[in-house]
């Protein structure tokens, strides 16, 4: 021992260990920096601690406590740096190219996703969500909608009944009325739900399939409104890019009623972008005035507008889908697809 | 309704464009094409061929040999058809061509003579039914010309998607209209080549109306408001001329005989549907328009078919019996054919709605009756008849017979509607003046007649008199001929509505993300079901093997395991949430709830090499269900054994749960899925499943209140309790928790043994109880206290003990 004093050799000796240990290039070599420094019999921290009884007696806890320290401070490096070999070493320790554990995937069928997607797009917009029975009456899925049951309009969906005037809604439309005789207007609502139609299962033809509703009823709700709403949906579902068009059409509920068509741009492979052709997306256009005034709302002073889409379809563009039917059969394989 | 291109450039002077751009001038006009087919396209290999001698056959007597010059070159060909002739034209198939249908033309020795090529008949080249003979050809042809050229066939025809409201679109001039703005501006009607032109004289007359020995009557104006009916004399029932043909084929119609043709093109041109009976045939030389009487149960149509009477239908008689079904189709008794030398031709006005009722019932649709269904013009008639007595008189010879008959018991009048240019702005958000309103207007045939302060009266033409009726009506023809895509898109601010998010699709997307989480995939299937699986019945169902709506989502959430078992996928775990439909009173929609359905099986992790594969067990199940029962009815429901037969014909009834509300009825049932109710493969595991109906007005997640953390340290004792087979956990874990204290913080069971050391008939059970007081650091004195008091209450109340 040279005469500097205690703590300070204590001081140095920690620093001198904790650069050999950083040098340790093998268990080996931890094991004779681990003696040298700690070893039992001769350690030359171990030696400090077994000379404090030699100390004056007011030094004996400074030095004691330090000494502690350092010792603690050096078996933690040892202990750190051993493990730091084994893994990087080539060593039997643990092989971590193995597999890790995981728990089993799940997740939400793609229609629903779809039906999400709109609907956290809507709800952005201001609207809530409402729903209706699947089974309605005459009354709330033809006659309260503008459309006489003896007009050619209600053969377009071959519709599926139940008893008399008692039917599986055509349409999610029933969700229009059923709303506005609840709520006063703003009426600012979408509406998915499962609607049916006596058509045979095709690659693009379900009996049963969603659908989502939109309805919207204020004073000065104008042609404008409905075109820039939709379009914002449009844009903000399909890019910033995608071209909407409105084409004239027709719908006994709606009037003037259009078809919505979006033009998409999809990167290529190659880096190039590419327009898809026109897709059309919804029905939809300004709540008919009948239909207002059947809600027992003032006609002349509330507008609107009205959408109806199939969230089906349009899983079916967004995923590459072929068929239809495809969403059916509910195969875990094709699920899994679509996990989150 | 399809659409020839060219006689739409006919009746539009100056309309330019090809079928593409026609196409989307129509589709931004509302009425969007489906498909554009051109006839000629498979023809292309067709010239003309001229026949410059004929031979009889040696070896047959029904075939000839022929001379044919198809340009250049003469071939023989060996003929069939028994109408060949020298010196004129057909259409021919040489040699290398392809007819319809990949049909190719070989050089061929027919009984020992070489045959070139083939003459052809209209049949063999889709352009018609008749295979009677081969297509002769009138008029004069370069031999070798092309076929489709020299017959217009590449006329592009468009498929035209007319929506229901508007009637006037079934029609070449209905269309023709949308078109003008792109052409000169106005619709002409196409001259009839060879047309006499005679002059028109009427008389008029209600309800009957006599010339002559030919009368019309009507016995029902509401029905029939307006007949009129030509008498033609001296025709000559034969093939079409070609203009006449290649109108028809261009809409895509097939022709027939010129006088049936003359009424189909007018129909196709304005939209009128037409009949030509023959006069002779028609008993007293009378039209009565009636209902049937009691004893005429049945008409025999001319498309052969015996149809069944009923009184609300409307008929066309003679002075006997019916000979049409008005506005539907015509009879066998009065048709027209070669035979026919005079004709009464009808051109008449039914009422939609009956003409709609009476086909429906015949469960039919004809041309006719899909035109007057959606309203043909109450103004256009005298055209129409005059249209189609010229083209009859044209291609067919004989004269017009006297005045025309016009019996017209109800007169047309046209409506005026008011339009207010304020409502115009009020509803498409931009103002529009008068002069471009009227600019939009009158080209479709409305007629602004006055304007006074901002008010249009707009008179409406016939043909638009169904769908225009309101001011709406005419604000959306005002949007329509602006154009959508001239309308702004500005995004303003709107007012938040009134209508809270549904509760009810909040519970599901919560239910969605922890099932998803928890590794189940969302499966969708259709609510129809087989018999036996509900009690609302389908009255028109799809599949008579699914002629109900379900009642529980189980069956058909386990017909999907089944499919994916089939399919080797052997870990399948699928949830869905779907309505469940029942009978209520008779007459009433039925009643629907919501249901969520999970079914498991297979392993409950991925596999890894650090741990060997376990199966799914009815503790998975149970977990997931309490899970989802506690979410759905905020921690009001429980999960119990099922106590009860009610097991649904699905549930194992020794691994059966039931989920009990706050009102003790019981709201979803689960356990382990019994061997008979599903099909699975020998190497399936047990397969699992629940299904809960979901609330109504399910109540909104509950706030969670902070309690303040632990100051003072907890003691745990283990107590291992031999307990009998016949005493339920649940009962003794209700036994602890009421006699441990208010220290007692948790109660974990943690083992659960049968063997080796326990006595026959009991188990060993064993619980890990954490004591703290909220007061200070618990004594073990204390805490040796409170679990004494729990051994003796257990073995009191349970016999049961602590394990030595």
């Amino acid at each position: 021992m040279t005469d500097e004093s205690p703590l300070r050799a204590l001081a140095r000796l920690e620093n001198e260990a904790l650069e050999a240990i950083d040098e340790a290039k093998s268990a080996e070599d931890l094991e004779s920096v681990r003696v040298e420094f700690l070893g039992r019999g001769d350690g030359r921290i171990s030696s400090i601690l077994r000379g404090l009884g030699s100390l004056p007696a007011e030094e004996r806890p400074v030095v004691g406590q330090k000494a502690n320290r350092v010792k603690g401070t050096v078996s933690e490096a040892l202990a750190a740096r051993s493990v730091r070999l084994a893994r990087s070493g080539d060593g039997p320790a643990v092989d971590l190219t193995l597999p890790g554990r995981t728990r089993w995937k799940g997740g939400l069928h793609p229609v629903t996703q779809t039906v999400d997607e709109i609907w956290h797009i809507f709800r952005d917009l201001g609207f809530t969500r409402a729903r209706g029975p699947e089974a309605d009456t005459e009354w709330y899925n033809f006659e309260a909608l503008n459309t006489p049951l003896d007009h050619p309009a209600a053969d377009e969906q071959d519709t599926l009944y139940l008893v008399d005037s008692v039917l599986l809604r055509s349409h999610t439309s029933p969700v229009q009325m059923r709303t506005m005789e609840k709520h006063e207007p703003p009426i600012r609502i979408i509406a998915p739900g499962w609607v049916y139609r006596r058509d045979t299962y095709d690659a693009t033809h379900t009996p049963a399939f969603m659908q989502i509703e939109g309805l919207v009823i204020d004073e000065d709700v104008t042609f404008v409104d409905f075109k820039a709403t939709l379009a914002e949906f449009a844009r903000r579902y399909w890019g910033p890019d995608t071209r909407v068009r409105f084409r004239p059409s027709f719908f006994p509920f709606t009037e003037p009623s259009a078809e919505v068509d979006v033009k998409r741009v999809v990167d290529r492979a190659d880096g190039s972008r590419e327009e898809t052709d026109w897709l059309e997306i919804m029905g939809a256009g300004m709540v008919d005035p009948n239909v207002i005034q059947n809600a027992g709302y003032d006609a002349e002073k509330y507008t609107g507008w009205a959408f109806g889409m199939g969230p089906g379809r349009i899983a079916m563009l967004k995923h590459g889908v072929t068929d239809l039917r495809t969403f059916f059969e509910n195969d875990v394989r094709f699920l899994s697809q679509f996990a989150s | 309704m399809k659409v020839s291109t060219r006689w739409l450039k006919d009746m539009v002077p100056g309309l330019g464009g090809s079928p593409e751009e026609l196409s989307e001038h129509l589709a931004l006009r509302g009425a969007p094409v489906e498909e554009i087919t051109i006839p000629g396209e498979a023809l292309g290999d067709i010239v003309v061929a001229k026949v410059v001698a004929t031979g009889s056959h040696p070896n047959a007597d029904r075939l000839s040999l022929c001379e044919v010059d198809h340009g250049g070159d003469v071939v023989q060909v060996v003929c069939g058809a028994p109408n060949v002739k020298a010196g004129r034209y057909y259409p021919f198939a040489p040699v290398g061509s392809v007819l319809p249908g990949d049909f190719k033309i070989r050089k061929a020795k027919i009984r020992g003579e070489v045959s070139q090529g083939m003459l052809c008949s209209a049949k063999e080249l889709s352009l018609g039914t008749d295979h009677t003979g081969i297509m002769e050809l009138e008029g004069d042809f370069e031999p070798g010309a092309s076929f489709v050229e020299a017959l217009g066939l590449d006329d592009a025809t468009l498929d035209v998607e007319v929506t229901a409201n508007r009637g006037d679109l079934l029609s070449h001039a209905g269309v023709a209209r949308e078109l003008a703005s792109e052409g000169g501006g106005r619709v002409v009607l196409p001259d009839i080549p060879g047309s006499p032109e005679p002059p028109f004289e009427y008389r008029e007359g209600a309800p009957e109306v006599a010339e002559g020995p030919v009368s019309i009557r009507i016995e029902d104006p509401e029905l029939c408001p307006r007949y009129i009916g030509a008498v033609l004399r001296g025709v000559t029932v034969g093939p079409s001329p070609e203009w006449l043909q290649e109108r028809l084929r261009g809409a895509g119609a097939r022709p027939v005989n010129n006088v049936v043709d003359a009424t189909n093109y007018v129909m196709l041109e304005l939209g009128q549907p037409l009949h030509a009976f023959d006069l002779d045939r028609l008993a007293g030389s009378s039209i009565v328009v009636r209902r049937p009487h009691r004893t005429e149960d049945t008409f025999t149509t001319l498309d052969d078919e015996e149809r069944r009477l009923s009184r609300d239908m409307l008929m066309i008689c003679d002075a006997q019996d019916p000979v049409a079904i008005a506005g539907v189709m015509g009879g066998e008794n009065s048709e027209v054919d070669g035979e026919t030398r005079d004709v009464l031709l009808e051109c008449a006005l039914f009422d939609p709605k009956s003409v709609r009722a009476t086909r429906k019932t015949l469960g039919m649709s004809t041309d006719a009756s899909y035109r007057f269904e959606r309203g043909v013009d109450p103004e256009g008639l005298r055209v129409a008849v005059e249209r189609c007595v010229s083209v009859i008189l044209a291609t067919a010879g004989g004269s017009l017979d006297g005045p025309v008959l016009d019996c017209r018991p109800r007169t047309f009048e046209a409506e005026r509607v008011a339009l207010r240019l304020s409502r115009i702005e009020r509803l498409l958000g931009i103002p529009f003046e008068t002069p471009y309103v009227r600019a939009l207007l009158e080209p479709l045939g409305f007629r602004v007649e006055e304007e006074r302060e901002g008010v249009l009266q707009v008179r409406v033409p016939g043909f638009r008199s169904y769908d225009v009726t309101r001011e709406i009506d005419l604000i959306e023809e005002v949007a329509r001929t602006h154009g959508y895509d001239a309308f702004p898109a500005q995004l303003r601010p709107a007012r938040p509505g009134t209508v809270p998010d549904d509760p009810l699709f909040q519970l599901e997307d919560e239910l969605r993300a922890a099932l998803a989480g928890q590794g189940l995939f969302e499966a969708q299937t259709p609510a129809f079901a087989p018999p036996g699986e509900g009690d609302v019945e389908v009255a028109n169902p799809l599949a008579t093997t699914e002629p109900v709506m379900r009642r529980a989502l189980l069956p058909s959430l386990l017909r999907r395991l089944e499919y994916n078992l089939a399919r080797g996928n052997r870990d399948v775990r699928l949830f869905e949430i779907g309505t469940s439909f029942r009978r209520t009173g008779s007459g009433c929609p039925p009643e629907e709830a919501t249901h969520l359905a999970v079914v498991l099986t297979g392993r409950r992790d991925p596999p890894h090499w650090s741990v060997d594969d376990r199966p799914l067990t009815i503790w998975d199940l149970k977990g997931l269900l309490e899970d989802v029962a506690s979410r759905a009815y905020r921690g009001r429901a429980r999960v119990t054994p099922a106590d009860d037969e009610g097991t649904g014909g699905v549930l194992d009834p020794s691994h059966a749960l039931m989920v009990v509300d706050d009102e003790r009825s019981t709201v979803g049932r689960g356990g382990r899925v019994a061997d008979d109710a599903v099909d699975t493969p020998l190497w399936a595991g047990d397969v699992f499943a629940f299904e809960l109906e979901l609330p109504e007005r399910p109540e909104p997640q509950t706030v969670t209140t902070y309690e303040e953390l632990p100051q003072y340290p907890a003691v745990e004792r283990d107590l291992a309790l031999i307990t009998p087979d016949d005493v339920v956990v649940a009962r003794v874990t209700r036994t602890i928790r009421q006699s441990a204290g208010s220290d007692l913080e948790a109660l974990e069971l943690f083992d659960v043994y049968t063997g080796e050391e326990i006595p026959e008939g009991k188990r060993s059970v064993a619980f890990r109880l954490r004591f703290r007081s909220v007061k200070g650091t618990l004594e073990d004195k204390a805490v040796d206290r409170n679990v004494d008091r729990v051994l003796e209450r257990l073995e009191e109340e349970l016999g049961v003990r602590a394990r030595a």
